[in-house]
């Protein structure tokens, strides 16, 4: 029998477009039928090699259902989002590209979803994105041309009215899913809820919450959000990860901006003999706490800089309960290319006249 | 918390930190050393939207009076009294695009990533701004200011990305000819009617 996610004519060709799903992607499709879904984050190279990229993603395989290309995190240069995306597409993975509204105006942004879309990148994420004085380049002109709200408002409008922000029409609207984050750790607490409801009328249909450390604070939140209706129009995905010590968990409470690490997480990895293995440890009992709260759709395991870990952890949490996540995503264009390559290893030879006459007679 | 950056206080001393500092009407550059002003018309939201109201009501009983001299005419030393006036109350930025009365009475241009639809996530534990230390968090007040208001509600609606065209014009002036022009409309509307 086919995979459930597969095209039935064969797993090369790209998927059928289902109803109601405003992409072509597995992660909708997983996501729709009620499965808890897993996406990670890619640690972005700062390297021009692209086995960078295939080395990193490689590790993921089949344990997750999409990757975060990130958009320069915490404002440091990386590899771009756009350029991972084209790596990783061409792989047949399944990435969830990033626009953070830090480096590019709405012409850039308008230009990258078209472009990413084309490439077959069928989630976006729509971030406000770190301000500069975060990054290792505090010099830097801070755009903020548009925020995460009037971002993904943007995007809403490409896909579903084929125009751009402009209102000039697009030939052929991108198919995306839409995503934006949540961080229901930060003040002001009681604006949180609504403002989720708020990314959800500009046109967010999964989120991707900060790290979670605090899982009553996290509970209180989604009281409020299933209190609002809002779990059922929008898949709420719960960010999680290993803290590698305490040093660092303390390291990053205190420099990264909008983390939230309680210090009972901090005295209990204190604690143990082996931080790093209670930090997994202590990861797997949160996403096994958080997966029992109605209304969570799934988890974003974040193990910067511990990526080998997060097969592992979700292995160990069982939340995929056997499912295991398909690996290649077809990508429309990869039979137009293998054409092309196939035609250049013939090695038909080219007439440049023949050509020139050809074109003469049939512009276009 | 460790201890906060060095703040953005003044141009000088953010400069001294390397950071991006943008001269004369650049929205993030920081206009003010202290929020008192600013946090006062939070605190007083209710009457400055009550305030407005009455404002708006009487700019727009002087429709005939702009049309007579002309809106092009009366832009500049409207734009002028604008500016200082709301420069002084809320630390307007000039956008040309007033969105105060959906914000709490918090500017949402004073945001140094100029959000217009909430706050990011990165707002310090303590209600301030992730990018400038010592600053109240634009957004964390302007849902305080939103709960004092009759039409707080308006914070929920989500507000386009701001025309940069319309930089260093008259909100003011653009609100009361739109509101006139609406007016005109229902008016030629009941007529035909």
């Amino acid at each position: 029998m086919a995979h459930i996610d597969e095209n039935p004519l064969g797993a090369h060709l790209p998927l059928d477009p289902l109803p109601g799903h405003s992409s072509l992607g597995r992660l909708e499709r997983v996501l729709r039928r009620g499965e808890f879904a897993v996406t990670t984050e890619l640690n972005p190279p700062d390297s021009a090699n692209p086995e960078d990229v295939y080395e990193r993603a490689a590790i993921f395989d089949g344990w997750v259902d999409g990757i975060n290309a990130v958009d320069a995190s915490g404002a440091n240069c990386h590899m771009s989002s756009v350029g991972i995306c084209a790596l990783l597409t061409r792989m047949g993975y399944a990435p969830i590209m990033q626009i953070a509204c830090r480096d590019k105006n709405r012409i850039a942004i308008q230009g990258d979803v078209l472009g990413g879309a084309a490439m077959g990148v069928t989630n976006m994420m729509c971030l406000t994105g770190d301000g500069v004085q975060a990054g290792d380049q505090p010099g830097a002109k801070p755009v903020f041309d548009l925020d995460c709200m009037s971002l993904l408002e943007t995007v809403r409008i490409m896909r579903d009215n084929g125009k751009f922000l402009s209102g000039r029409k697009l030939t052929t609207p991108p198919k995306v899913f839409l995503g934006a984050a949540i961080n229901p750790f930060a003040p002001p607490y009681d604006f949180r809820p609504y403002r989720l409801g708020k990314k959800i009328e500009a046109g967010a249909q999964f989120v991707q919450s900060q790290y979670c450390f605090d899982v009553p604070m996290f509970r209180e939140y989604m009281k409020k959000v299933r209190d609002l209706g809002l779990h059922e129009k929008c898949f709420i995905l719960v960010g999680v990860g290993p803290m590698a010590s305490a040093k660092t968990a303390k390291w990053i409470r205190s420099n990264v901006p909008g983390i939230h690490i309680p210090d009972s997480v901090i005295t209990r990895l204190e604690g143990a003999q082996d931080q790093k293995k209670e930090g997994k440890q202590l990861c797997i009992d949160i996403i096994n706490e958080v997966k029992e709260i109605e209304g969570v759709s799934g988890v974003h395991v974040m193990a910067y800089r511990q990526e080998e870990y997060v097969a592992e952890i979700v292995h160990d949490s069982g939340v995929l309960k056997g499912r295991k996540p398909w690996k290649r995503e077809p990508n429309p264009v990869d039979q137009l290319v293998a054409e092309r390559i196939e035609r250049t290893r013939e090695g038909v030879e080219q007439n440049q006249q023949q050509m020139a006459e050809k074109a003469a007679h049939h512009p276009h | 918390m460790a201890d906060p950056k060095p703040g953005n206080a003044a141009p000088a001393s953010k400069a001294a930190t390397g950071a991006f500092t943008p001269a004369g009407v650049s929205p993030s550059r920081r206009a003010r050393r202290k929020y008192t002003v600013r946090l006062w018309a939070v605190r007083n939201s209710r009457f400055l939207e009550w305030f407005y109201h009455r404002f708006a009501d009487v700019f727009l009983l002087l429709h005939p009076v702009w049309k007579l001299f002309g809106y092009q005419r009366v832009e500049r030393p409207i734009t002028f009294v604008e500016k200082h006036v709301k420069g002084f109350l809320f630390d307007c930025r000039m956008c040309g695009q007033c969105a105060l009365s959906s914000t709490g009475m918090s500017c949402p241009m004073n945001c140094p990533k100029q959000l217009r639809n909430g706050p990011c996530g990165g707002v310090r534990a303590n209600g301030n701004c992730e990018v400038e230390p010592d600053m109240p968090c634009v957004w964390v007040q302007a849902w305080k200011g939103s709960q004092n208001m009759t039409k707080g509600n308006a914070i929920m609606n989500v507000q386009k990305p701001v025309n940069q065209s319309l930089r260093e014009t008259s909100s003011w002036l653009r609100v009361t000819a739109e509101a006139a022009a609406a007016r005109e409309a229902a008016a030629a509307a009941g007529k035909d009617a």
